[in-house]
């Protein structure tokens, strides 16, 4: 039998020798034995508690066995014989994919739940209650870059906007702004429960996916705090929200399928609202408007830029899957073909701040400019949706069904 | 038939223990059930009514299931144990700056107990005194009477008691002081370990005489066959505390049977004669 001894000087199982036991068992080989040097008082009581807890054979010499010149830390205490209980935990362990992007599996067992991927894991468990668990369903191959992009950009509120800076706008221009900030509000809300639910779903297996998703909560959670902030900004009243508007971002939260929802939301919503960002970098009547607007602006192209990746990549392993697409905005146009539409006064108000005053010519230019920013929101979704693999005339039959709430 | 077994609930983790090996079981095709006793006496005085078939017994219960089974000529015999119910053994600290270097120099000084039924923090390490010569004036901590010293609270009691200058040793489990040790409970260094206990056995699955011996035999060799390395019932066995079911053993209970008799816990017949025992 091979021996090995540990000699734990006068370290006690209150200070650890369990650690120092542990990794001398490890070493030891099959069929060997551990002889234990030590000499705190209650080592010998100790250690056989902590070997019939772990299942080891403890032998204990009467006086000890006489030290040699392998043990100059004094006699052998006691001989552990390790039993199976150790080996037997991770007999049937099995490494959960591994770290590198590259070695996502396609299915994670359930039994791996929150394991990091890449550990070693133990076998048995209870089964994880994440229902998105099929790599082709959820993964981008960029999610991890755009990931760590999104990390890197990430901004501070309270920084990253001068709050202070000295703008005076008149009352009405004022209030279409604050009209402004309350629509984009809502809908922002509705980006934030929709990634979040989905998070919640997904097997954190495709760990850099479930990253993206929270930083796109928690970019819509930044969002609605600046959109909020300068919707008070001058004054504590908000705006209007319509109940067509409500229906619309109701209708996203019903998509069930991470793709779908993925698809409405990011490709066409978000896609929809880069142009209305840019509208308002343009034409927003105060800096701070215009720094909110560029700074959600980043973010959202980032979220658009994931929803683009993961669906043209189901596309292309999956001509059929442009058909599910192409269901999904159809139902939603059928579910909202009797509501209002947008609030007319978020239209009324996104032509006020592109007039920039009331008179007859400004208000004319204005509303020329809503119809421009609509026709460039519907040359986006139709462009996107060519870059998933729609001929160019389906693309536009479908671009024009998008809601008319824009997000 | 269905073959009964009896458990007590010291912890609300039985339900999931027995529940769980319950399952597992009649997988394996063994019709069983269990039903959950609030202390040991019960338990036992069913067995031997044949009003259940096996009793998880303390090493209390199966002293008292042997005596009530010979004297009603109904023998009771241990079917299976844990892997840790074999040579525990139970300890008296005292603290390290004490100055109490021997057993005698605890002459009348008061020990912490645990409850007036724990075989490791009661009866076993007071007898162990006894014989060695000390008279000691016990102070009991009376943690879940009837369950037969399970509940650790009392030991636990005992050692903070025993820190805080209120005794002079406390009585424990080994593995309740390496457990203390480790917690906290008792810090680093703070107490030495007088004197021990020899080893003795704990824990027994105790079969009636009346139980269907063909189901008893299925129910022993299902459960020494159950493997750690089975991940279904490895977190069992990790919350019911052992890596490995044994053959039961009756070698190893003569020191309690002895303090039972020195204290008249029990009878010879296994009748409770315990003053101020009420679980």
């Amino acid at each position: 039998m091979t021996s090995r001894t540990a000699d734990l000087a006068g370290i006690g199982f209150d200070q650890g020798a369990q650690v120092i036991l542990r990794r001398e068992l490890a070493l030891l080989p099959p069929g060997g034995r551990l002889g234990v040097i030590g000499t705190h008082d209650a080592l010998v009581a100790h250690l056989a508690a902590w070997c019939r807890r772990e299942g080891h054979a403890l032998t204990v010499p009467p006086d000890g066995d006489p030290g040699g010149p392998d043990t100059p830390g004094g006699p052998v205490r006691a001989w552990i014989v390790p039993g199976p209980a150790t080996r037997g935990r991770w007999a049937g362990a099995e490494r959960a994919g591994g770290v590198d992007p590259s070695q996502v599996v396609s299915r994670p067992a359930a039994h791996w739940g929150l394991a990091a991927r890449g550990a070693l894991v133990e076998p048995g468990g209870p089964p994880s209650p994440f229902d998105l668990d099929r790599k082709e369903v959820v993964w981008a191959d960029l999610a991890p870059a755009l990931y760590a992009q999104a990390a890197a950009r990430q901004w501070d509120p309270a920084t990253a906007i001068d709050w202070d800076c000295a703008f005076e706008l008149p009352a009405e221009v004022e209030a279409a702004v604050v009209q402004v900030m309350t629509y984009l509000v809502e809908n922002e809300q509705a980006a934030l429960v929709v990634p979040a639910r989905l998070l919640a779903r997904v097997h954190p297996h495709f760990r850099e996916v479930t990253q993206l998703l929270a930083v796109q909560a928690a970019d819509e959670a930044r969002h609605i705090e600046v959109f909020t902030r300068r919707a008070t900004l001058r004054g504590d009243e908000l705006g209007t929200s319509s109940a067509g508007g409500r229906a619309s971002l109701t209708s996203l939260l019903a998509e069930p399928d991470f793709s779908l929802a993925s698809f409405l939301l990011s490709v066409l919503g978000e896609g929809t609202f880069l142009n209305l960002l840019s509208f308002l970098g343009q034409y927003a009547p105060d800096p701070v408007t215009r720094r909110i607007a560029a700074l959600a602006h980043q973010d959202e192209a980032r979220h658009v830029a994931f929803g683009v990746a993961h669906l043209a990549e189901q596309a292309r392993r999956d001509p059929a899957f442009r058909g599910r697409l192409r269901g999904a905005i159809e139902r939603r146009h059928d579910v909202l073909a009797d509501t209002a539409g947008i609030n007319e006064h978020v239209l009324d108000a996104l032509t006020l701040l592109a007039a920039g005053s009331w008179s007859p010519r400004a208000v004319a230019d204005g509303h020329a400019a809503v119809q421009r920013l609509q026709a460039e929101m519907f040359e986006g979704r139709r462009n996107r949706l060519v870059h998933l693999g729609f001929p160019a005339g389906e693309a536009a039959e479908l671009a024009a069904l998008h809601t008319r709430n824009f997000m | 038939m269905t073959l009964l077994m009896g458990a007590v609930a010291y912890d609300a983790k039985v339900v999931t223990i027995w529940s769980g090996f319950r399952a597992w079981l009649r997988r394996q095709g063994l019709p069983f059930d269990f039903v959950l006793y609030s202390h040991y006496e019960r338990q036992v005085e069913d067995l031997i009514a044949g009003r259940i078939h096996a009793a998880w017994n303390s090493p209390l219960a199966w002293v008292r299931a042997r005596r009530l089974g010979v004297a009603r000529g109904e023998p009771v015999h241990p079917l299976v144990m844990r892997d840790t119910d074999c040579d525990l053994r139970s300890v008296v600290a005292v603290r390290a700056d004490s100055g109490i270097e021997r057993v005698a120099d605890l002459k009348g000084a008061t020990v912490g107990v645990g409850a007036v039924d724990s075989p490791q923090a009661t009866l076993l390490p007071l007898r162990h005194l006894h014989e060695l010569g000390a008279t000691v004036e016990p102070r009991l901590f009376q943690v879940g009477v009837g369950l037969h010293g399970d509940h650790v609270g009392g030991e636990r009691d005992a050692a903070r008691a025993l820190l805080a200058g209120e005794v002079a040793a406390a009585c424990m489990l080994d593995a309740n002081h390496l457990l203390f040790t480790q917690e906290g409970t008792l810090p680093a260094g703070s107490t030495r370990i007088l004197t021990m206990t020899a080893p003795y056995d704990h824990c027994n699955m105790t079969i009636a005489a009346s139980a269907p011996r063909d189901l008893v035999e299925e129910f022993g060799g299902l459960l020494t066959g159950m493997s750690y390395a089975d991940p279904e019932v490895r977190p069992l066995l990790d919350l019911e505390g052992l890596t490995q079911w044994r053959p039961g053993r009756a070698t190893a209970y003569a020191a309690l049977e002895a303090a039972v008799d020195a204290t008249g816990f029990y009878d010879p017949a296994g009748r409770v004669t315990a003053t101020a025992y009420d679980p």
